[in-house]
C-alpha cells in the first residue's frame, strides 16, 4: 500500500508541472504588459521599461517560466499590486474560507447523494425511486447561484432562520455556532448539483452490482437484505462511485465561486473574480495554480481511497 | 432510427422536455416579430414595477426596462451563445479526437497527455483563467466555455475513432488506394458525426449554464446587452426589495437547462441497448410469486416440488423456463438434475429458495415444500431464515459468486453469523474449522486471502465450506464443477461425496454431464424444455433409458478407451421456451415421434422409473 501511494505521488509531479506550464502560458498570452497595468496608462516609457526589467519581463519566456517556477516552489507567488500584499498570504487566507464552505458541501453531497442513489436503486421503479429521480433532474438543472438567491428569499427574508450573507455576524459573532448558522444555506446551495450527479451515478452503479452473482450468493446464505444492499452491494459500487466523488470535489471547490458571490462568502473564488475585474494578474495566476494543485491532491486521495477499497487495484 | 424515435417518445419525461424546449426555442426565434417594448429602453419613473402591472406583463427592472422583453431577448442570446459554444467545442474536440484516434502512436499519446492535463483543472477555474486573459465580454465567455469543454469531446470522439480505425472497411478503403485524408473524410467522419451530434445535444445544457454563470459573475455579457445570466447578476442587488427581477430570468434558465437535460437523458436511454432489453433491472430479495392455487402434496420427501412453474416476463413475452416440475429429495439422498443449457434445471434449483432474479422471474404455479412446509410465497424473513441454514447453495463459477472485496474468512464468518448468535472470534474459529473440513491447507493464512488470490479449485472449496457453514439438511449444487479442470473436478466431487456420507446431507446436483451423475447420484431426473421427461435410479436410467431424449443424451457422452464410435449429436435445437410447441417438446427432434406426440399434454407413466413419453424406448 505504501508503494502504491508513493507511485501515485510520483506520477503527480508531471501533472503539476504541466499545470504550472499551462497557467504560465495562459497568463503570458495576456495582451499588453503588466507594467502598464500596474503603473497606469499615464506612466512614462522609461518607468515602464524599468519596472519590466525589475519584474524580469524583458527576458525570454522560458527563463521567465523557470524563475516563476523556482519562486513557486519556494512558496513565493509574487505580490498582488491591488492589495499590496504577498499573493500566497491572500490566497491562503481566502482558501481557508472556501475550504470550510466546499468541505461542508462536499460531505453533504457525498452522504446525501450516496444514500439517495442506494435507496433509489434498491426500490427501482418504486415510489421512492421515482421521487428521487425527479428530484435529481431538478437538482442538476438549478444553477447554484439562482438556488442560493431563492434560499435567501425563503429562509433569510421570509422565515428569518438564517442570515442573508457573510461568514460571521458583524457584531459579537465568531464562534463555531455562528459559523454554522452562516454556513447552512451556502453549503446547501453549493452541494445540490453534486448531490444529484452522485445520486444518479450511485443508482446506476448499484443496479449494475445488484445483478451480479455474488449478490445472489449473499442472499443464498441468508444475509439480511439490508446488509446485502448497504454492505455487499454498496461496497462494490463504491469502487466506481469514488472517482466521481473526486470529480465532484473539484466541481464543488471551483463552483464555490458562484455561491461565494451570492452569499458574500470571503472565499478564494470571489477573490479570483474580483482580481480578474481589477486585472490583478499575479493574484489570478497564484490563485489558479493553488486551487489546481489542491485538485490534483484530491485526485491522489481518491486513488488511494480506491486502492484501500479494492484489493485488486493495489498491486 | 424508427425504433430510436419510438423509444424516445415512450419516455414521457423526455417528451415533456422536448415540448418545453421547442416552445422556448420558437419563442426565442420569433422574438423580433413580437410587439414588445424595446429591451433597453430605460424609464426610471417606472422602476421595479410588479408583474401584471399595466403595460408590463412581467414588470420592470431597476432601470424601468420591460422584463418580458428583456427576458425573451436574453433567452435568445443565451440559447445562441450556448449553441455556438457547443458547436465550437464539439467541432474542435471532434477534430482533435479523430486525428488522435485515427493516427494513433505518438500523435495520439502526445495529444491525449495534453488533454489529460487540461482535465486536471476544475473547468470553472480554467474558464475563469481564460476570461482573465481575454478580458470580460460575452464573446470571450463563449470562447472560454467552448475551450474548457473541448477535452470532453476530444476524449469521447477519440475512443469512437479508435474503434472505427481498426475495422475491416478501413482496410478495404486503404487497399482501394485511398490516402489518409480520403479515408478520414469518406469513412471515419460519417461514422463519427452521429456521436458528435448526440454529445453536443446532451452538453448544450451545461454550456448554457456555464455561460450564464460567467455572465452572472459579470465576466460575460456587458451592459446594456443582457443574457439570462447577467440579468440575474444585475437583479441580485435588488433581490430582497424586488424579487421578481431575479425570479424571472432564474426560472427561465432552470426551464431551459432542465428541458435540455430531460431530452438528453431520453436520447441516451433510447440508445442504451441494455435499457432496451430491460437488462438493467435489479433482482429483488426474493422471487416474485403470482400463483392462483396451491397444489396438494403428492407424496413424502424432505424437499418436494409439486407442479412448479417459473416464468420470465420480459416485455410482452413470456418464457416458460420451468413448466410443471415435480420432484422429491429424501434425507441423505443425492438427486441429479440433468439437461442441456436452457432446459430449466438451474431455474428449478433457484426457485426453491426464491433466488430466481426477479424481475423478470415470476413463480406462477406449484409448491416447494421443505419438511411439509410450503416455501412459495412465504414471508421474506421466513425464507431468509432458511436460506443457508436448512438449504444451502453451491454455485457454478466461484470467482463471480464470491464477493470480490471481502476476505474469504470474513465471508464464511458472515454466513455463520447470519444464522447463529455467535461473536466474531467464535465465528472466525468456526470458519477456520470449515476451511479445514473442505481440506484447504493452512486455513489460518487462507482465511485472509481475497477470492482473486485463490485458484479455481480452492475457490470452489470455499464455496462448499460456505454452504456447510450452518450444517444444512440440503445442499443444492448448481453445476459446481463445470468451471473447473477435470482433475480438480474429481477432487471436488469426491469431497462432496465424503461430506454427504459424514454429515448425512441430501444433495440436489445440477449438471449437464452424465459422467458426473453416474459417479455421485442415487437417482437422476432428466429435464427438457422446462419439464422432467424421465426420472429413476441412476443405474437403471443409464442402462435402459426410456425417453428417446435421454437415450440420445447418453449417446452424446464420449467414452474413454471405447475406441472410435460415432458421437451422435442430437439434430435440431431445443425449442425456445417463449414459443413451446403443443404436445411433447422433443417431438420435432425425435425419430420415434408420431402425430399423437404433437398435440395434448403427455402424461407421466411408471412409478419408480418414470417417463413422459408416448413411445418409450424398449417398447414398440
Amino acid at each position: 500500500m505504501g508503494g502504491y501511494i508513493l507511485k501515485r505521488l510520483v506520477s503527480a509531479v508531471p501533472v503539476l508541472l504541466g499545470i504550472s506550464l499551462i497557467v504560465f502560458v495562459i497568463m503570458a498570452m495576456i495582451p499588453g504588459d503588466p507594467a502598464t497595468a500596474i503603473l497606469g496608462s499615464y506612466a512614462t516609457p522609461e518607468n515602464v521599461e524599468r519596472l519590466n526589467r525589475y519584474l524580469g519581463l524583458d527576458r525570454p519566456l522560458w527563463q521567465q517560466y523557470l524563475t516563476w517556477l523556482g519562486n513557486l516552489l519556494q512558496g513565493d507567488l509574487g505580490r498582488s499590486f491591488a492589495l499590496n500584499r504577498p499573493v500566497l498570504d491572500e490566497v491562503l487566507e481566502r482558501f481557508s474560507a472556501t475550504l470550510i464552505l466546499a468541505g461542508t458541501a462536499f460531505v453533504l453531497c457525498a452522504l446525501a447523494g450516496i444514500v439517495a442513489g442506494v435507496v433509489s436503486a434498491a426500490r427501482q421503479y418504486g415510489l421512492a425511486d421515482k421521487a428521487i429521480t425527479f428530484a435529481v433532474i431538478l437538482g442538476i438543472s438549478v444553477p447554484s447561484f439562482f438556488l442560493g438567491m431563492m434560499l435567501i428569499l425563503l429562509f433569510a427574508v421570509q422565515l428569518r432562520w438564517f442570515p442573508v450573507s457573510g461568514m460571521y455576524a458583524v457584531w459579537g459573532g465568531g464562534g463555531p455556532g455562528d459559523l454554522l448558522h452562516h454556513l447552512a444555506m451556502p453549503a446547501l446551495a453549493l452541494s445540490l448539483v453534486a448531490t444529484g450527479v452522485i445520486a444518479r451515478l450511485t443508482r446506476g452503479a448499484m443496479l449494475e452490482v445488484l445483478r451480479q452473482d455474488f449478490i445472489r450468493t449473499a442472499r443464498a446464505k441468508g444475509v439480511p437484505e439490508r446488509r446485502v444492499i448497504w454492505g455487499h452491494a454498496l461496497r462494490v459500487a463504491m469502487v466506481s462511485v469514488i472517482p466521481v466523488l473526486g470529480i465532484q470535489a473539484g466541481f464543488v471547490l471551483s463552483g464555490a465561486v458562484y455561491v461565494e458571490m451570492v452569499f458574500q462568502w470571503p472565499g478564494v473564488g470571489r477573490m479570483l473574480v474580483e482580481a480578474i475585474l481589477k486585472r490583478d494578474i499575479l493574484l489570478v495566476q497564484g490563485g489558479v495554480v493553488f486551487i489546481a494543485a489542491c485538485y490534483v491532491a484530491f485526485n491522489i486521495a481518491v486513488d488511494v481511497a480506491q486502492g484501500l477499497l479494492d484489493p485488486r487495484i493495489r498491486t | 432510427m424508427r425504433l430510436f424515435l419510438r423509444l424516445l417518445l415512450r419516455n414521457r419525461l423526455a417528451g415533456f422536455g422536448a415540448v418545453v424546449l421547442a416552445a422556448i426555442v420558437v419563442l426565442a426565434l420569433v422574438t423580433p416579430l413580437l410587439p414588445l417594448h424595446p429591451p433597453n429602453a430605460t424609464n426610471t419613473a417606472d422602476r421595479f414595477l410588479r408583474p401584471l402591472s399595466g403595460a408590463h406583463l412581467l414588470g420592470t427592472d431597476h432601470l424601468g426596462r420591460d422584463l418580458l422583453s428583456r427576458l425573451l431577448w436574453g433567452t435568445r442570446l443565451s440559447l445562441a451563445v450556448g449553441f455556438a459554444a457547443a458547436v465550437t467545442a464539439g467541432l474542435a474536440g471532434a477534430a482533435i479526437g479523430v486525428v488522435a484516434g485515427f493516427f494513433g502512436g505518438r500523435t495520439d499519446n502526445l495529444t491525449m497527455r495534453g488533454i489529460d492535463m487540461l482535465m486536471a483543472f476544475p473547468y470553472i477555474l480554467l474558464a475563469l483563467a481564460i476570461v482573465a486573459v481575454l478580458g470580460p465580454g460575452l464573446m470571450n465567455a463563449l470562447i472560454a466555455v467552448a475551450v474548457v469543454n473541448i477535452p470532453f469531446f476530444a476524449r469521447n470522439i477519440r475512443g469512437v475513432t479508435v474503434g472505427i480505425a481498426h475495422r475491416e472497411f478501413i482496410d478495404a478503403a486503404r487497399l482501394s488506394g485511398l490516402g489518409n485524408a480520403g479515408i478520414l473524410w469518406s469513412e471515419v467522419v460519417p461514422n463519427v458525426v452521429p456521436v458528435v451530434v448526440i454529445a453536443m445535444s446532451t452538453t448544450i445544457g451545461w454550456m448554457i449554464l456555464e455561460t450564464a454563470g460567467l455572465s452572472f459573475l459579470g465576466l460575460g455579457s456587458q451592459p446594456p446587452q443582457a443574457d439570462l445570466g447577467s440579468m440575474l447578476g444585475e437583479a441580485r442587488a435588488a433581490l430582497i426589495t424586488a424579487p421578481h427581477t431575479s425570479v424571472v430570468p432564474g426560472v427561465m434558465i432552470l426551464l431551459i437547462v432542465m428541458s435540455v437535460n430531460l431530452l438528453g437523458d431520453g436520447i441516451r436511454d433510447a440508445l442504451d441497448p441494455r435499457l432496451r432489453s430491460g437488462a438493467l433491472a435489479r433482482p429483488m430479495a426474493a422471487t416474485r410469486v403470482a400463483r392462483r392455487s396451491v397444489p396438494p402434496p403428492s407424496g413424502e420427501g424432505l424437499l418436494r416440488l409439486d407442479g412448479l412453474e417459473t416464468q420470465f416476463h420480459v416485455g410482452s413475452r413470456i418464457f416458460r423456463a420451468v413448466n410443471g416440475v415435480s420432484l422429491a429429495l429424501n434425507p441423505g439422498e443425492c438427486l441429479g438434475l440433468i439437461g442441456e443449457s436452457g432446459s430449466g434445471k438451474s431455474v428449478t434449483a433457484m426457485s426453491v429458495m426464491g433466488l430466481v432474479a426477479s424481475p423478470p422471474g415470476v413463480i406462477t404455479a406449484g409448491a416447494v415444500r421443505l419438511q411439509g412446509r410450503d416455501l412459495i410465497g412465504a414471508p421474506y424473513e421466513v425464507l431468509r431464515g432458511l436460506r443457508g441454514s436448512k438449504v444451502a447453495y453451491v454455485f457454478q463459477d466461484p470467482l463471480s459468486t464470491l464477493h470480490p472485496l471481502y476476505r474469504i474468512g470474513d465471508q464464511l464468518a458472515e454466513a455463520i453469523r447470519a444464522h447463529a448468535p455467535v461473536g466474531r472470534a467464535e465465528a472466525r474459529a468456526r470458519a477456520l474449522r470449515l476451511l479445514h473440513d473442505v481440506r484447504i491447507p493452512n486455513p489460518g493464512d487462507r482465511a485472509d486471502a481475497f477470492p482473486h488470490e485463490l485458484s479455481g479449485g480452492m475457490r470452489q472449496r470455499v464455496g462448499i465450506a460456505m454452504a456447510l457453514a450452518n450444517d444444512p439438511d440440503i445442499i443444492i449444487a448448481d453445476e459446481p464443477t463445470t468451471a473447473l479442470d477435470v482433475t480438480v473436478q474429481a477432487q471436488v466431487l469426491a469431497l462432496l461425496d465424503d461430506l454427504r456420507g459424514s454429515r448425512g446431507l441430501a444433495i440436489l446436483f445440477i449438471t449437464h454431464d452424465f459422467g458426473v451423475v453416474s459417479q455421485l447420484c442415487d437417482r437422476v431426473a432428466v429435464m427438457y424444455a422446462g419439464q422432467v421427461v424421465e426420472e429413476g435410479p441412476t443405474a437403471e436410467v443409464l442402462a435402459a433409458p426410456a425417453h428417446p431424449y435421454t437415450r440420445r443424451l447418453i449417446a452424446c457422452v464420449p467414452e474413454l478407451g471405447a475406441g472410435r464410435r460415432a458421437l451422435a449429436a442430437i439434430p435440431g435445437l431445443p425449442p425456445a421456451v417463449d414459443d413451446l410447441p403443443p404436445g411433447c417438446a422433443f417431438a420435432p427432434r425425435c425419430d420415434r415421434a408420431t402425430d399423437a406426440c404433437q398435440s395434448g399434454e403427455v402424461a407421466v407413466s411408471g412409478s419408480l422409473h418414470k417417463v413422459r413419453c408416448h413411445h418409450p424406448e424398449g417398447r414398440p
